[in-house]
């Protein structure tokens, strides 16, 4: 493997409070701070000029479907459109066919990995048996075959003490519990945000209150056992608020936020277009901002994509039928850059932070920075040039993207994994 | 006018002018109704095919009429024996129909938003028989039209719907188009049928049955939905019918040339005593009545009709 020289970047390394133009050398797959002479004269050299070099993204939520739903995303396509998107790490949710409940399914999943990935994929298995929410899973078994965390995400467990001896138990492994917060009572039937624009769509809407319960339910859960919980995909501002106080206190708990809930509102669903139908959904625009707040004083821990895959003829649907879900890895840094950066006047490193160490932190990955001695993972990117991003020709197999045909700004030139490049101006490597 | 739309897929996407247009060709069309020869010429030789994925009689048999008094064929498509209860898709099914050469889909469907993306998706008409909790843009015209028969101008009427606002998609499109004509309109029931989100229309919503009834010249009725009594909304019809029921005594609080009205089909004793549904201001009939002549209006206009041929100079 050659040497790499990344010359004239503009580094941005939040772990170590870097923010400099300079250079970034790679050398047997480890960051260095120097070449030695002979690998020097070797090394290939990319041009960094008016680029941001930053560690690796990391998005501890993506849906890869493998196995059982490869129709629409498999470790190998979803790694490279994670590659695409400049993410040298991400965290499979277990919810596949069958679901990963067991440590014969994470095997099945980690030889995929191994096989097929073109960036590091880790997996996840589930609270539950079956995730049916009514038994256990043998979360130690998962452990000892290599999941992050655990989680039932798609679902939520309902039984407050099913839930609570789940995160007892889990603590004893240092396992994270991540949990998709969604009260079912509450959500029959529903495909939207309940509000004024359900009421006028005529669609059957999703409660704010139903998050939030769970939320509450889950800050009450931690702060009773000390267990780590992590919210995924928080959309509503209650949520936000309760998790700040909770927070203040010093429970165990962390929370994401996604690309879509920070840039979409429910707004735009007059059209009934299914690509902006996902779980949870869209909610309001005082939901959007205080997400957005949320991220800013830390009560929101890092950026996620749930990236959720689902066919074309399968989103072609009436509202109420299509599936949940959007694509979110190879939109996900233009969007929050245009957002949070853009918009919302974040400085460009803690918007990486959001994406690098802090991500990587939840599920303890040894990931997420240009330390010297780790691991090279780095992300190249052009903050300023704008394309147009088509959804079908991207890597995954699907293409349900609400951003497809639009202009973006801020693109990925280079993926580079343990210092080999796997994505370079727009080609797999 | 000249009439541009193809498709009817809202009352709200319509303008009042839209609305009048339809009105005026229905008085024309409801007067051929009771004579012996009662075909028009203007959809001959047509196919229209009534897509009901959702079981409805009324509905569909109004439709069927109103394209058989134009003199178009009528195929019917039926819900229980469909190929969709096999698993094809909406697209698939529509676009098989659009391909055996109908000429326009009338569609109802339990999903919101249907026969917008039918629209989308084809090259004929598609007229919304309705859709889910959204529009039945057809029953906003035929009532709004009744109104007017008997009230005249709607402008500053005070128009009462009661019952279950949050799951009717009558009450969308009432709204829709009253509130255009310039109605007041007062939304009624309880709490959980009724929200405040319905505010952000531009209706007035009230928990209070004797002062939103108190002078109102109009009071409409929606089905109270038997299998909804086991959920979570409402206790039991028994307590509904306690609470917001029309009785002789509560319909004494309204104006006293106030109609009565009510889409069908009644649950009597629930919504509605039987004594009123059957009484002098009821207009239930009427409004069957109307619905096809508003419908041949709909489906004349939709298949390339214009106002002028049928309403002469004065269109
Ligand atoms: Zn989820």
């Amino acid at each position: 493997m050659p040497s790499l020289w990344i010359a004239n970047a503009r580094v941005i390394d939040p772990a170590n409070r870097r923010d400099d133009v300079s250079d970034v050398f790679v050398h047997e797959g480890k960051l260095v701070s120097s070449l030695p002479a002979t690998a020097r004269k070797r090394a290939r050299k990319i041009d960094g000029t008016g680029l941001v070099a930053c560690p690796g993204l990391v998005d501890i939520h993506v849906h890869f479907r493998e196995p059982g739903q490869t129709h629409k995303e498999t470790i190998s396509t979803g790694s490279r459109a994670a590659a695409a998107g400049g993410f040298t790490t991400v965290v499979c949710m277990p919810n596949t066919s069958p679901v990963a409940d067991n440590a014969g399914t994470i095997q099945f999943i980690n030889d995929a990995i191994r096989r097929d990935a073109v960036i590091k994929v880790h997996p996840t298995g589930c609270i539950t048996v079956g995730m049916k929410g009514q038994a256990l899973a043998p979360i130690g078994s998962l452990k000892r075959a290599g999941v992050v965390a655990i989680t039932d995400d798609g679902d939520c467990v309902q039984a407050n003490e099913l839930m609570r001896r789940a995160v007892e138990y889990a603590k004893m492994f240092d396992l994270p519990v991540m949990d998709h917060c969604q009260d079912h009572s509450m959500t029959q039937g529903a495909v939207m945000n309940e509000g004024e624009m359900s009421m006028r769509l005529g669609l059957r809407g999703w409660p704010n209150a139903a998050e939030d319960i769970i939320v509450a339910r889950n800050v009450i859960l931690s702060t009773y056992t000390g267990a780590h919980i992590h919210m995924q995909h928080i959309s509503s501002r209650n949520s936000v608020e309760i998790l700040r106080r909770a927070k203040s206190r010093g429970v165990n708990v962390t929370a994401e936020a996604t690309p879509h809930h920070i840039a979409l509102t429910d707004s735009l669903l007059g059209t009934y277009d299914t690509n902006l139908k996902m779980n949870p959904p869209l909610r309001t625009e005082e939901d959007r901002l205080e997400i957005i707040r949320g991220l800013k004083d830390g009560t929101l821990d890092c950026l996620a994509t749930d990236h959720a895959p689902h066919t074309d003829y399968e989103k072609d649907k009436e509202f109420d039928f299509a599936p949940n879900g959007i694509l979110g890895l190879e939109t996900a840094l233009p969007v929050t850059l245009q957002t949070l950066v853009g918009k919302h006047k974040f400085k460009l490193p803690y918007v990486i932070d959001l994406w690098t160490r802090k991500a990587a932190q939840i599920v303890k990955l040894p990931v997420g920075s240009l330390s010297e001695g780790a691991a090279a993972d780095i992300c190249l990117f052009d903050p300023d040039e704008v394309w147009r991003y088509d959804a079908k020709n991207g890597f995954s197999k699907s293409s349900n993207s609400p951003w497809h045909g639009q202009d973006l700004r801020g693109r990925v030139k280079y993926t580079i994994v343990d210092g080999r490049i796997v994505f370079e101006n727009g080609r797999i490597v | 006018m000249r009439w541009n739309r193809r498709h009817l897929i809202t009352l709200e996407e319509l303008s009042l002018q839209e609305i009048e247009t339809i009105h005026r060709i229905a008085t024309v069309f409801k007067k051929s109704l009771g004579k012996h020869e009662k075909k028009l010429p203007y959809l001959v030789g047509r196919t229209i095919v009534n897509l009901f994925l959702e079981p409805s009689t009324r509905t569909r048999m109004a439709f069927e009429m109103a394209a058989k008094r134009l003199s178009a064929d009528v195929v019917s498509f039926d819900a229980a024996s469909s190929s969709t209860t096999k698993g094809e898709t909406l697209r698939d099914t529509a676009e098989n129909i659009q391909a055996l050469n109908a000429d326009a889909i009338v569609i109802r469907h339990a999903a919101a938003g249907s026969p917008l993306y039918l629209s989308k998706l084809l090259g004929i008409p598609v007229v919304n028989a309705g859709d889910g909790a959204h529009e039945h843009p057809t029953q906003g015209l035929l009532d709004t039209f009744t109104m007017r028969e008997h009230l005249g101008t709607l402008k500053g009427r005070k128009v009462v719907i009661l019952g279950d606002i949050l799951f009717s998609r009558v009450a969308r499109s009432n709204v829709h188009a009253l509130l255009k004509f310039g109605a007041n309109v007062t939304l009624v029931g309880p709490s959980t049928l009724v929200p405040r989100t319905f505010e952000h229309m531009g209706a007035k919503v009230s928990h209070d049955l004797r002062s939103a009834l108190a002078d109102a010249e109009v009071v409409m009725l929606l089905r109270i939905q038997h299998e909804r009594q086991n959920s979570s909304l409402f206790p039991s019809l028994g307590e509904y019918t306690s609470m917001f029921g029309l009785n002789k005594t509560r319909a004494s609080w309204l104006n006293p040339n106030a109609i009565i009205m009510h889409p069908g089909p009644i649950n009597r004793g629930v919504e509605i005593d039987s004594e009123l549904a059957d009484g002098d201001r009821s207009v239930i009939l009427e409004q069957v009545t109307n619905g096809i002549a508003v419908r041949m209006a709909v489906l004349f206009l939709c298949s390339g009709g214009q106002p002028a041929q049928v309403l002469g100079d004065e269109a």
